[in-house]
């Protein structure tokens, strides 16, 4: 209760959270309540300003109803950010935990490999990477993964480096648990407030790179889309004036990516996490 | 690498490094250098393995990622012996590694120049447009963040905060995109076309068409250093020397603006050696976005066009120099801190 509390103290973590509930609701529920066509397209209502015959948001370049379009790219935009968070989260997790404990020559090259890592910009390496693989939902999530669970290995290698030393991981030690036993159930669990509040972030950055390679036309092809790639096309048509076509994927993703470093800088609050280390 | 970044309370951008614990320096300010550029050594190494295993991985390997879709297996065999990719895969690293360092980075598939020479042209440009944000940006934040801090936890101070997580929050193209729609669309005060040209000169000699460029790759890194720029001010607020220079009866405003400013101001020059790849990602958006002829522009191409020597090379050098910057930015902290000549990580 108390850390219900903690977290409703901070206002804008409040904020973030409802905004972060409705946009998803939108994305998975609102086609169910505004159902439109995504697939087919109707080249004889394209590019229609919003309002007219019934298109809230206008129509794009292929016909497509803005609105609709909107809420099944937020679907593919929440899905892989997520997945890819997740995903980056858990192996992060496990190789700085492992480094961590480990420590000596093992740490050294698993955190040399981190370091070089680091050193490739994540955007240059995920165009490489779409180059090399066909850019689908659930190879967008792996790709953007492989490159994210840098960070949150450092974190936590850190957080291993002063677990490991507790009296609790020796006690565990001297009654004969295993190493794997100690790291799954002694290291992990005790760094579990820098991962949580971490993971929030990843999340919000994974979203953010997915629609930056989606932009850069290198993303998930089409008909499939997400907010990233209606900017991509509807940049063409920014002259015309279109604003519809850009204005609400921006904002879709500036809202989600806001709402979900305001709950990040929450939850901290509630577990005491000290910085927000990207 | 050691990549210590005093500990911020806030958004840091993805690629930024964390902070680090800092343990008891042991050995003095040579034996903190040796072992930061031995360090920094082995990382450019490992960077060059990942980007070797890259080449190895594209489909059919680099054979037919040089000769293109259309080689026979003929062509392909015949290649593979002329450039000794029949060899040991450690024979090939290691030839590989040697052409690298005499800045042989290949032949562009596209361009009838070698990546090197395309990289050549390019960069400088790609430098003067970040540069120019940079000097807008550091402009910006600097003032920001003291004000800030100066009015710490007053409306004002949460409000700018606020809007800087904003800011942070925005897709750099989305950010472009509104400027174009405002400024150049709208009000029709700026191009929406950067300038074109080969040389940096023939560049600046076009100043319109860089407005919009500059602002919008000045915009994040506004909102990454002003919070930055407050909580640097905001340790140096609490030192003792501010505590005696107004026992003194120097004014408060005289005290932040001659001492604490510059002493606030020092890490914050450091830390711009950690946001290289940052800004080289910002770059690659930016010139995207308004076709500005640098090397972001040109990496987008080789992307589009899967040109793969190109987007190696690139990314060998964009690899290189976030290596360099960050050991840099550690050897400028270490000097002015020696608490951070902490143990190798």
């Amino acid at each position: 209760m108390t850390a219900l509390r903690r977290f409703k103290r901070n206002r804008l973590a409040v904020v973030g959270a409802v905004a972060l509930a409705v946009l998803v609701l939108f994305a998975v529920l609102g086609p169910l309540v505004y159902p439109t066509e995504q697939v087919a397209t109707d080249l004889g209502a394209a590019n229609l300003p919003p309002g007219v015959d019934g298109h809230l948001l206008g129509t794009d370049a292929l016909g497509y109803d803005n609105l609709g379009r909107l809420m099944v790219a937020g679907r593919v935009s929440l899905l892989v950010g997520v997945a890819a968070g997740v995903l980056a989260t858990v192996v992060g997790t496990l190789w700085g935990a492992i480094a961590g404990y480990v420590g000596g020559a093992v740490d050294a090259v698993m955190m040399r490999v981190v370091d070089a890592g680091i050193a490739i910009p994540a955007i240059f390496l995920l165009l490489v990477l779409s180059t090399i693989v066909r850019p689908t939902v659930g190879m967008m999530i792996v790709v953007l993964g492989m490159v994210s669970w840098l960070v949150p290995a450092r974190l936590i290698r850190a957080e291993a480096l002063s677990v490991r030393t507790r009296d609790y991981v020796v006690a565990a030690r001297a009654m004969g648990a295993s190493h794997r036993r100690t790291v799954l159930s002694h290291v992990i669990p005790n760094t579990v407030g820098t991962v949580v509040v971490n993971a929030t972030f990843q999340v919000a950055d994974a979203i953010l790179l997915v629609a930056y390679i989606s932009f850069l036309g290198m993303g998930i092809q089409p008909p499939t889309t997400d907010w990233g790639a209606m900017l991509n096309d509807g940049i063409n048509y920014i002259y015309q004036g279109a604003w519809w076509l850009i204005l609400p994927p921006g904002l879709a993703i500036v809202i989600v990516v806001c709402a979900l470093n305001f709950v990040g800088d929450g939850l901290r609050d509630v577990v005491d996490v000290k910085g927000r280390t990207a | 690498m050691t990549t210590a970044i005093p500990a911020t309370s806030g958004t840091v951008p993805p690629g930024v490094a964390a902070p680090v614990p800092v343990r008891a320096q042991r050995g003095g300010f040579g034996r903190f250098l040796t072992r930061r550029v031995l360090q920094a050594l082995v990382v450019v190494l490992v960077v060059s393995v990942i980007v070797f295993a890259l080449l190895h991985a594209l489909p059919g390997g680099p054979a037919r990622g040089v000769l293109g879709q259309q080689a026979s297996a003929e062509q392909i065999a015949a290649f593979e012996a002329a450039n000794g990719l029949d060899q040991p895969v450690v024979m090939q690293y290691l030839s590989f590694l040697g052409r690298s360092l005499t800045g042989d980075l290949g032949e562009s598939y596209l361009l009838n120049q070698s990546v090197a020479d395309a990289i050549a042209l390019r960069l400088p440009k790609t430098l003067l447009l970040t540069g120019l944000s940079l000097v807008v940006a550091v402009i910006i934040a600097v003032p920001v963040g003291v004000y800030q801090a100066v009015r710490r936890n007053r409306a004002v101070d949460y409000w700018l905060s606020t809007l800087a997580i904003v800011a942070y929050s925005t897709p750099t193209f989305f950010l472009g995109m509104l400027l174009i729609l405002l400024l150049s669309q709208t009000a029709g005060l700026f191009p929406a076309a950067a300038p074109q040209g080969n040389g940096v000169l023939e560049v600046l000699s076009q100043p319109a068409g860089l407005v919009l460029p500059v602002l919008t790759g000045a915009v994040p890194i506004v909102a990454t250093f002003s919070r930055y720029m407050r909580s640097s001010t905001l340790d140096n607020l609490g030192e003792d020397y501010v505590r005696t220079a107004r026992a003194k009866g120097t004014g408060y405003r005289d005290v932040v603006l001659r001492h604490v400013l510059r002493n606030s101001l020092t890490p914050v020059v450091a830390m711009l050696g950690y946001y290289l790849p940052v800004m080289f990602g910002g770059a690659l958006v930016v010139e995207q976005l308004f076709n500005y002829p640098g090397m972001g522009l040109l990496f987008w191409s080789a992307a589009q066009s899967s040109d793969f020597p190109v987007l190696l090379g690139c990314v060998l050098v964009i690899s290189v120099a976030t290596v360099v910057g960050s050991l840099l930015a550690d050897v400028v902290q270490a000097l002015l801190d020696p608490r951070t000549r902490g143990a190798a990580r």
